[in-house]
């Protein structure tokens, strides 16, 4: 019996579903896993698979054939996050934002103009985006920014604020700026904004000690002017961000899975060969129970991953459900890269082996995209009807 | 140019193989695999169809599962597919070899990895060639066709083997020859859409069966016995007395 499939979960997939899974599955094996260990203790985001995965129609995989896209459904697709984030968080977060957060919101808030003009481009990798809402004193509160969009009398827009956190920010070609066009939430627009645009500046974050293969850019926008096109037409009020992180929040909890599983994978094949006292340490009972959570705790996340997405097809999920995975499975994540990291003794702390970099990139993952806590009052309010949150 | 590469599906090699019964692998669990040497092959037509035009047709012989290993050689690009279809994974070359003859006759290029990963058998090429009184080239790692000419290169004991050799012919592949591109999510939409054709295959006679299979013995754990130069004597004494290499 495979270990990573101890449920017999394969038997559940497609036979599309599966050859996407082992196509992204071999892409990980052999252009990102040789690599990322240094470009994570370099601190650089490997640029130079963007062309590859755009090639392979990593991006925006569950969006039409018509726009350039593959068209798969959504068990697909969180297969694809599964595998990337086995290689490593950031090349999933760099897919994420890509498909989720930017592909996304020009699909479902885009003039056909827009869509037909950015979709097939960012499906290629050849127009990369990034995705602006959270600020540096807004980011559990989205409801409260303060970037605004003023209407100019020739209908066009001029953007002021700060943005913060923003994955792919200093890469990006285009970015996606929410920003209130009056005072309250229900004024939130989306915008198109050319990164180039005067006004429009990226600087990286520096001094991250976790997604460290993934660019993060702090973005100020002063008089940043666009044409009235630019403005995401069907965009309308918090909720429209707030669907885009939907879509996110739904691969990530996919992508943690991988994350877990690579951990799982390298304690179990660790545990096996390491000698300690003249016998693998996988032998041990300590460990044993170290591995049987793992599995436990994966089997499970594999379970709910895969019928979230069958919902998701089916068109009757709601956020609530993406909430419980993300919550679920970005924690289980998180405990088991910590204690595969201890499974592997001093040898762990070694960017050669893989736990301790996924257990750094969670605490990330953790935190992003709605930090447990907030899933937590998500879910507290879903099941009680009494709002936490203010 | 009317091009064949013929794909074979075989158990993964990470899979842990069981033996159900006396004759047969356990396929609960196992997963499979399109036989990496015809990956090579696959690659090879499709640069050769980039270059010189054409129809690639992959052709796979066994049970319906069969038509899954197809489906990834049409999700890389090949045109369309054609599924022989048996009971089971038939062991005999030479009675496979007869029902992909009967299939493969007015091809230019008939591609196929030199070997299938499971059986190590190295003999399709060369018997399918002969069946079809086609010239056979085994083993390339390099490969040019020119019109109705091709020149291939070997490798041979302590050297490289420069052929040449006129079109049609049947060319079986080896590692080295290129990097086999990975299906795309949107070329594994796109198999589904393609036509795929399966019939009975023609099988000769079948002659030669597996009487059984049997595990490799498990390798006993090794052994620490002692540090340093302190342990060399013992450990010559080991190796000529227990393991018998000195």
């Amino acid at each position: 019996m495979d270990n990573l499939d101890f449920y017999a979960v394969d038997s559940s997939l497609s036979e599309e579903e599966r050859a996407v899974r082992d196509s992204v599955r071999r892409f990980v094996d052999e252009r990102v896993l040789p690599i990322i260990g240094h470009c994570y203790v370099e601190g650089r985001f490997p640029k130079e698979l963007i062309p590859e995965m755009g090639s392979m129609g990593l991006f925006g995989a569950n969006l039409p054939e018509e726009y350039g896209c593959a068209g798969l459904n959504n068990v697909a697709y969180g297969l694809i996050m599964q595998e990337l984030e086995r290689g490593d968080s950031g090349v999933r977060s760099f897919a994420s934002v890509q498909g989720a957060l930017v592909m996304y919101p020009i699909y479902a808030f885009g003039s056909e103009e827009q869509k037909k003009r950015y979709l097939p481009q960012m499906a290629t990798g050849q127009v990369i985006g990034c995705f602006g809402l959270t600020e540096p004193d807004f980011g559990s509160n989205p409801a409260g920014m303060i970037t605004t969009a003023k209407e100019q009398g020739d209908g066009s827009f001029v953007l002021n604020g700060a943005k913060m956190w923003i994955t792919n920010g200093s890469t990006a070609h285009v970015a996606i700026i929410w920003a209130k066009t009056g005072t309250d939430q229900d004024s939130i627009r989306g915008f198109l904004v050319p990164t180039d645009t005067r006004g429009f500046t990226a600087k990286d974050q520096k001094g991250k000690l976790s997604l460290r293969a993934s660019d993060t850019s702090e973005i100020v926008l002063q008089d940043v002017c666009v044409p009235k096109g630019n403005l995401l037409p069907k965009s309308g009020g918090l909720k429209s961000p707030l669907m885009c992180l939907t879509q996110a929040r739904y691969g990530i909890s996919w992508g943690a899975l991988g994350a877990a599983m690579a951990c799982f994978e390298e304690a179990t094949s660790y545990a096996k060969q390491r000698v300690m006292f003249d016998r693998p340490i996988g032998g041990f009972q300590l460990q044993q129970q170290r591995l049987a959570e793992m599995l436990t705790e994966i089997v499970k996340a594999q379970l709910l991953v895969l019928h979230l997405g069958r919902l998701k097809d089916a068109g009757t999920y709601t956020p609530q459900q993406v909430s419980l995975a993300k919550r679920n499975n970005v924690n289980m994540a998180t405990d088991i890269a910590r204690e595969a990291r201890r499974l592997l003794g001093a040898n762990g702390i070694l960017a050669e082996y893989a736990s301790m970099r996924h257990m750094e990139n969670l605490e990330s993952v953790y935190t992003y995209e709605g930090t447990h806590d907030v899933h937590t009052l998500i879910l507290g309010q879903a099941i009680t009807g009494l709002n936490a949150f203010n | 140019m009317k091009i064949a590469v013929c794909i074979k599906r075989v158990p993964d090699t990470e899979t842990r193989i069981k033996v159900a019964g006396t004759t047969k692998i356990d396929e609960a669990g196992v997963k499979f695999i399109a036989n990496p040497y015809d990956e090579f092959a696959v690659e090879a037509a499709l640069q050769l169809k980039q270059k010189a035009g054409g129809e690639i047709v992959a052709v796979s012989l066994g049970p319906d599962s069969a038509q899954e290993t197809i489906r990834t050689a049409l999700a890389m690009g090949a045109d369309r597919g054609l599924h022989l279809k048996t009971d089971g994974q038939p062991y005999d070359t030479l009675a496979v070899a007869h029902a992909l003859a009967a299939e493969l006759k007015g091809y230019d290029v008939i591609l196929l990895g030199k070997m299938a990963i499971d059986d190590y058998n190295h003999a399709m090429g060369p018997a399918l060639a002969e069946l079809l009184g086609l010239p056979c080239v085994s083993a390339v790692i390099s490969l040019t066709i020119d019109g109705a000419k091709g020149a291939a290169e070997r490798e041979v004991e302590g050297g490289v083997e420069v052929l040449s050799f006129p079109l049609p012919a049947v060319i079986t592949t080896d590692k080295g020859l290129n990097k086999p591109r990975l299906p795309t999510l949107p070329g594994i939409m796109a198999a589904k859409k393609k036509p795929m054709e399966s019939k009975p295959a023609a099988l000769g006679t079948v002659r030669v069966t597996v009487r059984s299979l049997a595990l490799p013995p498990e390798r006993p754990a090794g052994r620490i016995i002692g540090e340093g130069a302190a342990a060399v004597p013992e450990l010559i004494r080991l190796l000529q007395t227990e393991a018998k290499v000195l």
